[in-house]
């Protein structure tokens, strides 16, 4: 008996008006002719064009997209490994501080893990940019693939495999041949996630980086702290295009089974 | 059970992911203890190292007995310190209080939704979480400033004579914090919903207890570990907020994250950002460890 009271449509209405609101004015904005950031004055896609000639913006987006991918491909080899010993190995010594590690970076203050990993690339002395980010990104974002890869590991028949033990493969060969094509939509879906976490990412990419590679969030975080201009307004509306189409393509990685 | 044959594989799939937390997640903690230990010097990088790097018992010895606890003690006495941490847990603990009666019933009304609807309100919940951070925080400055849509749209519906000050307010940060946690504070209250088995409610029912009632003494109390988990998950990174605070609050909103962002950059105090880095840790301890225990409990009641 469970029925829509026309209270839970007006809070429910309200949530998601609260919560595109803000996205949606920001994207219209971006269409804005006047040089006034909250002033309508007809529609124009002048911004755009002048994204276009913006190079160190080129630049940003350039080591962005590299970071993501570099720190999405390690996250999703090493979260998928953690994933199979966290179900396959199930108790193992050192369990609990495995996992506490694994999930820390999800729940601390971007600030902490920012800065403490600045500190031992600083103290093993090695030279920061964009290979460090992804270092960085790439501990950030390892949990979350092993959450979505973990899930679907616990909910995988296991009678397929067994029949390939039972018709002679070695352990790692089901493995290759069985298990692994069987969680490659949830592999694929993890890397996705973990692509688009570090595209967003500016704390910790503030702290990693070092001179020469400035990410798009880093560009786009010390143009607003001089004030809103309607070329943010336009790389923002491009950004939640292509979060929006990465994460679309998450969703249908996932339900292919 | 079929196990994960050789010793080999058992290696690679445990030790490779162990390996890499160990050296990128552990020993990063133990760094920054080290370095909040430190003298903080003009050179590159800005600290001299108090604790010795190696083995040896009787450089370590020497370093403990002349162990500096400063960078502690100054923010002990500093009321500027004191300030950022209060303010900080005051600011996440109200932002926490107001998103989740709000989380609450947007959750409510996901899980009443029929059926088919969910997966697509769970998704249009969740977009936003991932749609730029940072654009969505750089949205609330246009709204807020002196110029901005809800000034404009306040005079011109006469409510205001004048534009409000909004923007660079604790006020500000406030709305920032509960608009960019909304949809941590929504999911796994919906989740301890939808799970919830209807017939106990349609019994309350039954037994004559009115809509309000059964909502009280069954599907609120039903829904606490949702709660909990929720506004922990609100709440722990709320406190070390940086960006929010930085963008949306005044000079005056002073936040760990912040004066732990300034120590390092503006004022390249490293061993100073390593000692606040970790009192923001051990004021988060309580709450981490909570949380966990709190999903674990939660991750067994659901299989």
């Amino acid at each position: 008996m469970r029925r829509l009271s026309a209270v839970n449509l007006a809070v429910l209405g309200f949530g998601l008006l609260f919560l595109y609101g803000p996205i949606l004015l920001v994207v219209l904005f971006s269409f804005n002719a006047s040089r006034l950031v909250t002033v309508w004055a007809g529609f124009s896609t002048r911004w755009y064009e002048a994204l276009l000639a913006n190079a160190p913006l080129g630049a940003a987006l350039l080591t962005s997209l590299k970071v993501a991918l570099g720190s999405a491909a390690l996250a999703t080899v090493l979260g998928t490994l953690a994933a199979l010993a966290l179900v396959r190995l199930r108790r193992f010594r050192g369990r609990r501080l495995f996992t506490g590690l694994l999930y820390i970076p999800l729940v601390l203050p971007e600030v902490v893990t920012g800065l403490s990993l600045l500190l031992l690339f600083v103290g093993l002395g090695i030279e920061r940019g964009a290979w460090t980010v992804t270092l960085a990104h790439a501990t950030l974002t390892l949990s979350v693939v092993t959450l979505v890869v973990q899930a679907r590991l616990l909910g995988l028949d296991r009678s397929a495999e067994e029949a390939a033990a039972d018709l002679g493969a070695s352990p790692l060969q089901a493995l290759r041949t069985v298990t692994l094509p069987l969680l490659a939509p949830a592999i694929g879906a993890g890397f996705l996630l973990a692509f688009t976490l570090s595209l967003d990412d500016l704390v910790v990419a503030s702290f990693t980086s070092g001179p020469g590679a400035t990410t798009l969030p880093m560009l786009v975080f010390g143009q607003v702290r001089r004030g809103v201009t309607p070329e943010i307004n336009a790389i923002s509306s491009l950004v939640i295009l292509t979060v929006g189409l990465v994460l679309l393509a998450s969703v249908l990685a996932r339900r292919r089974r | 059970m079929t196990r994960l044959g050789s010793p080999l594989a058992r290696a690679v799939i445990l030790g490779v992911p162990a390996l890499w937390l160990a050296l990128f997640v552990l020993l990063p903690f133990l760094v920054l203890g080290r370095i909040s230990l430190s003298e903080s010097a003009v050179a590159r990088p800005p600290y001299r190292p108090h604790l010795p790097s190696s083995l040896d018992p009787a450089a370590w010895a020497d370093a403990l007995a002349r162990l500096s606890l400063d960078r502690y003690r100054t923010l002990a006495e500093d009321p500027l310190y004191r300030d950022a941490a209060l303010s900080s847990l005051g600011l996440a603990a109200l932002a926490t209080a107001l998103v989740l009666p709000l989380g609450y019933g947007i959750a409510l009304a996901m899980a009443r939704a029929p059926e088919r609807w969910r997966p697509a309100l769970v998704a249009i919940v969740i977009l936003p979480f991932w749609t730029g951070f940072l654009v969505r925080v750089y949205a609330w400055i246009a709204i807020l400033k002196q110029d901005g849509w809800l000034n404009q749209a306040l005079l011109a519906l006469g409510i205001v004579e004048r534009p409000l000050a909004v923007l660079n307010t604790d006020a500000a940060v406030l709305i920032g914090l509960v608009y960019a946690y909304l949809p941590f504070a929504i999911l796994p209250i919906y989740a301890t919903l939808e799970r919830q088995d209807p017939t106990l409610v349609e019994a309350a029912a039954d037994l004559g207890a009115s809509p309000t009632r059964r909502f009280w003494t069954v599907t609120l109390p039903l829904s606490w570990p949702g709660i909990a988990a929720g506004g922990l998950l609100c709440f722990i990174p709320m406190v070390g907020e940086y960006v929010i605070p930085d963008l949306l609050g005044g000079a005056d909103t002073l936040m760990l994250g912040r004066t732990l962002w300034i120590e390092f950059s503006s004022n390249r105090d490293w061993p100073l950002a390593a000692a606040v880095a970790l009192v923001l840790l051990a004021l988060l301890v309580v709450p981490i460890v909570l949380l966990r225990e709190i999903e674990a409990r939660r991750l067994e009641a659901g299989r």
